[in-house]
């Protein structure tokens, strides 16, 4: 951080693009993330259940139609993808659903405000904890984006650890799914007699077919975290060029509405997909 | 950027979310969804039934409406029938009655003139005798005479 006077270009996206975080090394917990995160989640399930619980089967509300409208589609979408049966699958499917797109949709709140405010909230309430490198007659909001709450990034998914977490989550019920379906036997089995069935191909059988299990978690983790951290990047580049952003920001956002719902779609149909192969006999 | 204890966080997060829409959100709301289809397509159904039944029942309703025009048509028919021999029977009963009333009254007639005729018949008898009588009364006793005039009487 500069000592003095207003950040560098460089020392701007630095800011917005560090997570707030709390401890060191591997035991670093990124507090936006995480906080952002489960409160949306959170959000997600309190809405849903409450209009679950209130579902009536005659004439709905208009919060329980665009509720129903979603879960319809959810449960279209299923239904055509995968053909076992599946008590988790579709809730499971919604989950990813919502709570990516909820988490998406904050990265159409414009880049400055979220680190503005808890800035400021740190600055207010929490000044001591400013690692003091902007002299105390700084201007105000100086002071703000140097204090240490001022690092809140608004979208969780910009957070490589929450896409990883979710594709992970995938990734066990891929192997879950594929043992649950096949035995264990039968996994063991895909995994080393194909694409080429011949015991002596076993060792490159199995480095290959390893890499394209590997391919499906970490595909789902970087299509995410790779769209919609290169979007905050624009945004963030937008936001430095003065008055012109106004209109650039506008177009930005916009093209992001289809992004945000599409790549929580996206994450979504891979997951059925990917779940409805692992449970296919072949 | 760094891969640290948060994606244990948003794991374990992940993991109870998607318990919690398991439990409290998707069977609810699948269930409402589900209940209403089947409820919109069972009124469906019964309103198509009720169209056809509405039909049978005009179909019904036509062909006894024809019937019963059938059977009131016959009936007068028979009505109609009954009446011209009814009529028939009177007529021919009315001219036998007049027959036999004429009849009985010629008969009448002709005894009452029998009768009559028989009466002067005696009467001219008893004043022929009577005639007799005087012209002869001083020599014919008439008790003697009396066959004599029964002979005058029936030749009469």
């Amino acid at each position: 951080m500069a000592a003095e006077g207003k950040m560098t270009p460089t020392e701007y996206i630095n800011h917005h693009l560090t997570n707030a975080s709390v401890g060191e090394g591997f035991w670093t917990w990124h507090v936006d993330t995480l906080g952002i995160g489960i409160v949306l989640g959170a959000f997600f399930i309190w809405l849903f259940a409450r209009v679950g619980r209130k579902a009536t089967v005659g004439v709905p509300g208009k919060l329980q139609c665009f509720i129903e409208m979603v879960v319809g589609f959810v449960a279209n979408t299923v239904n055509e993808s995968f053909h076992a049966k599946s008590k988790l699958i579709a809730p499971l499917a919604l989950t990813i659903f919502v709570w990516v797109f909820l988490m998406n949709l904050m990265k159409l709140i414009p880049v400055d405000w979220v680190p503005t405010f808890f800035g400021s909230l740190g600055v207010l309430f929490a000044g001591d904890l400013a690692k003091g490198y902007v002299s105390a007659d700084a201007g105000f909001l100086e002071r703000v984006m140097d204090h240490p709450w001022s690092y809140m990034k608004a979208a969780p998914t910009t957070d490589l650890n929450t896409t990883l977490a979710l594709a992970l989550g995938v990734f066990v019920l891929i192997i879950y799914y594929s043992i649950k379906h096949k035995g264990v036997g039968g996994f063991v089995k895909e995994m080393t007699m194909n694409p080429f069935n011949h015991w002596s191909m076993i060792p490159f059988n199995l480095v290959l077919e390893t890499v394209t299990l590997l391919a499906k978690p970490l595909s789902l983790s970087l299509r995410l975290f790779g769209n919609l951290y290169a979007g905050e990047l624009i945004f963030i580049l937008i936001a430095m060029v003065g008055l012109w952003q106004l209109p650039m920001h506008f177009a930005w956002a916009v093209f992001h509405i289809l992004v945000i719902v599409l790549q929580a779609f996206i994450f979504m149909m891979l997951t059925i997909v990917y779940l409805s192969m692992a449970s296919e006999k072949h | 950027m760094n891969i640290t204890v948060t994606l244990i966080g948003q794991s374990i997060a992940f993991v109870v979310f998607v318990l919690f829409c398991m439990k409290f959100v998707w069977p609810p709301l699948i269930n409402a969804i589900e209940q209403r289809q089947k409820i919109i397509a069972d009124g469906l159904a019964a309103s198509e039934r009720a169209e056809k039944d509405l039909e049978n029942a005009r179909a019904t309703a036509d062909e006894e409406l024809k019937a019963a025009k059938v059977q009131a048509a016959e009936l007068i028919d028979q009505a109609k029938k009954r009446a011209a021999v009814l009529v028939e029977e009177e007529t021919q009963r009315g001219h036998a009655e007049r027959e036999k009333i004429i009849a009985s009254g010629y008969a009448e007639v002709e005894a009452e003139r029998n009768r009559v005729r028989e009466e002067l018949r005696k009467q001219v008898a008893v004043l022929a005798i009577a005639g007799a009588e005087k012209i002869i009364e001083r020599e014919i006793d008439a008790q003697k005479q009396s066959d004599i005039v029964e002979k005058l009487v029936a030749e009469l």
